[in-house]
C-alpha cells in the first residue's frame, strides 16, 4: 500500500481523533489508541469525505486496526479509481 | 411510607443573562434584560432580529475538545447547569445514592442544531452523508444521559418534551418520584438551544415572535422572545438534606398539570386554571397564603390576558393581592428550558426575599390588570409561589413552591 495513503488515512484519525500524529503507525490498534465503536464511525466518516467514498458498513463490522482501516481503504479506492 | 418533602439544595444555570447562577440573579434582581440582536444566525432576512441568547459561550472551557465534539449544544448547558447545581448543593454522590437517583430533564427541541447541520448537508451542499453523531447528539435525552453518565446514577433517567412546558413537567415527575421516596435525590431541570435557521424561520412562519423586545402584560406588547440555556436543580428529601446540613433555597410542595383538549396553539383559560389549583391542593397550600407568581408570561397578544383570567379565576379577590411576573422579560422564552429557569428564579426569589420584575415594562394592558411587578424587583417574603408553564399543544405544568423558614 502507499506510503501517501498511510498517510492520509493516519492524518484523518489524528485529526478528528485528536491524537497527535507521531502517536499513531499503521501497526496501532484501536484499543491501543483508546477508539471504541463510536469514535471509529467518526473516523469512518471523515475518511469518506477524505477519498470521496463510500464505505459499506459489511465491511467496517472488523475493523479493529489502522492496518485494517489502510487495507480496506486501498481496496475501495483502488475500485473507485478516484485516488487523488 | 409516608410521603417526603422535598427540598431544593442546588442550582445551575446557564442563560442569556450571564453563565452561571449568581449572574442569572444578579440580572434578575437588576430587572436588567438579555435581549439583544441574535448572533448565531444571520437574521437580516427574517421579520425578527433579537433573541435572548447565551453569549461568549466557549464549550471548551468546560469539557475537552472530544466531548464538546459529542455535544449538541443543548446537552452541553444541560451538563454544565448541572455540575453547578451538584456543586453548589454539595451533595457527595455515595454508590447507595447514586443506586436509585434520577435525572429528569425537558427539552423541546432537542439537538436542533445539530439536525439542522445534517440538513443543510444532505439538501443544500449535496453531501452523500451527514456526520455520524447527529443521532446521539440529536437525541432530546441527550443531556439527561450525559448527565446520569458525570455521577454514575443509575436510578431513573427521561427527558419530557411538552414543548414549552416540558421543565415543569420535568421537575413535576422528580418532585413526585422522590416525595413518594422512589428515588434517593434527583437532578431536574431543562435545557434548550433553538438558534438555528430552521427553528428561527418555523418561529417567524407562526407570527408570534417580536420585532423588538418582550413586554408581557403590556399594552404594546409585541410577541415572545426566543431564549436558550439551562437550568438544573438538585432535589433532596427534607430529612437527608437536614441530616447533612445542607443549605435549603425553597420547598417544593405541589404539582400539577392539565390539558386544554381544545385548540392546537390557542390557549384556554379553564386548563391553566386547572393546573394551578392542581398544584395548590398537591402542596396543601391555601390560595391567600400565595404571595408570588411567576408568569408563564410570553408576551404574545393571547397568552397574557388569558393568563391574567385564569389567575384571577384561581385566586378570586386575593389575585389584587398577588405579585406576578414574567422573567421572560429578561432570559426570554426558552421553549423547554423556559420551567426551568423559572423555577431557579422562584426558588432564588423566596431565599433571597426579592420579587424579579416584570423588565421592559411601559403601560399595562388593562386586560392584564394584576400587579406584575413593573422593571424593578420588590422586597417580599411570601410563604408561597407558583411558577407556571403552559405550552402549545393545551399542556399546562404548575410547580408550588414554599419559602423555607428552618421548619
Amino acid at each position: 500500500m502507499s506510503n501517501d495513503l498511510t498517510e492520509r488515512v493516519i492524518s484523518v484519525i489524528a485529526k478528528t481523533q485528536r491524537i497527535p500524529r507521531e502517536k499513531i503507525s499503521a501497526e496501532s490498534t484501536f484499543e491501543e489508541l483508546g477508539l471504541d465503536s463510536l469514535d471509529s464511525v467518526n473516523i469512518l466518516f471523515a475518511l469518506e469525505e477524505e477519498f470521496q467514498i463510500s464505505i459499506p458498513d459489511e465491511d467496517t463490522r472488523e475493523i479493529r486496526s489502522v492496518a485494517q482501516m489502510i487495507e480496506g481503504i486501498g481496496k475501495l479506492v483502488a475500485a473507485s479509481g478516484s485516488a487523488s | 411510607m409516608g410521603l417526603r418533602r422535598v427540598v431544593i439544595t442546588g442550582i445551575g444555570v446557564v442563560s442569556a443573562l450571564g453563565h452561571g447562577r449568581a449572574a442569572f440573579w444578579e440580572a434578575l434582581r437588576e430587572g436588567r434584560p438579555g435581549i439583544a440582536p441574535i448572533e448565531a444566525v444571520d437574521c437580516s432576512q427574517m421579520r425578527f432580529r433579537n433573541g435572548a441568547e447565551v453569549r461568549g459561550f466557549n464549550p471548551e472551557a468546560h469539557m475537552d475538545a472530544r466531548e464538546a465534539g459529542f455535544l449538541d449544544r443543548f446537552a452541553q448547558f444541560a451538563l454544565i447547569a448541572a455540575r453547578e447545581a451538584v456543586a453548589d448543593s454539595g451533595l457527595e454522590f455515595t454508590p447507595a445514592l447514586r443506586e436509585t437517583a434520577a435525572v429528569v430533564t425537558g427539552s423541546c427541541v432537542g439537538g436542533q442544531s445539530t439536525q439542522d447541520q445534517g440538513f443543510v448537508d444532505l439538501y443544500l451542499e449535496k453531501r452523500p452523508r451527514v456526520h455520524p453523531l447527529t443521532i446521539p447528539k440529536t437525541m432530546a435525552n441527550a443531556g439527561a444521559s450525559r448527565i446520569s453518565l458525570e455521577y454514575g446514577l443509575h436510578g431513573p433517567a427521561f427527558t419530557i418534551s411538552t414543548a414549552c412546558s416540558s421543565s415543569n413537567h420535568a421537575l413535576g415527575q422528580a418532585f413526585w418520584l422522590l416525595r413518594q421516596g422512589a428515588v434517593s435525590v434527583a437532578i431536574a431541570g431543562g435545557s434548550e438551544a433553538p438558534f438555528s435557521m430552521g427553528l428561527l424561520k418555523a418561529w417567524e412562519a407562526l407570527r408570534v415572535v417580536s420585532p423588538d423586545t418582550c413586554r408581557p402584560f403590556c399594552r404594546d406588547r409585541r410577541g415572545m422572545i426566543l431564549g436558550e440555556g439551562a437550568a438544573m436543580l438538585v432535589l433532596e428529601a427534607l430529612d437527608a438534606a437536614r441530616a447533612r446540613g445542607a443549605r435549603i433555597y425553597a420547598e417544593i410542595v405541589g404539582f400539577g398539570m392539565s390539558s386544554d383538549a381544545h385548540h392546537i396553539t390557542q390557549p384556554s383559560m379553564e386548563g391553566p386554571a386547572r393546573a394551578m389549583r392542581m398544584a395548590l391542593s398537591d402542596g396543601a397550600a391555601p390560595p391567600e397564603a400565595v404571595g408570588y407568581v411567576n408568569a408563564h408570561g410570553t408576551g404574545t397578544p393571547a397568552n397574557d390576558p388569558t393568563e391574567t383570567r385564569a389567575i384571577r379565576e384561581v385566586f378570586g379577590a386575593h389575585a389584587d393581592r398577588l405579585a406576578v411576573s414574567s422573567t421572560k422579560s429578561m432570559h426570554g422564552h426558552a421553549l423547554g428550558a423556559a420551567g426551568g429557569l423559572e423555577a431557579a428564579a422562584t426558588a432564588l426569589a423566596l431565599h433571597h426575599g426579592i420579587l424579579p420584575p416584570t423588565a421592559n415594562f411601559t403601560e399595562a394592558d388593562p386586560e392584564c390588570g394584576l400587579d406584575v411587578i413593573p422593571n424593578v424587583a420588590r422586597r417580599a417574603e411570601p410563604e408561597y409561589a407558583i411558577s407556571n408553564s403552559f405550552a402549545f399543544g393545551g399542556l399546562n405544568a404548575v410547580v408550588a413552591f414554599r419559602r423555607w423558614i428552618g421548619m
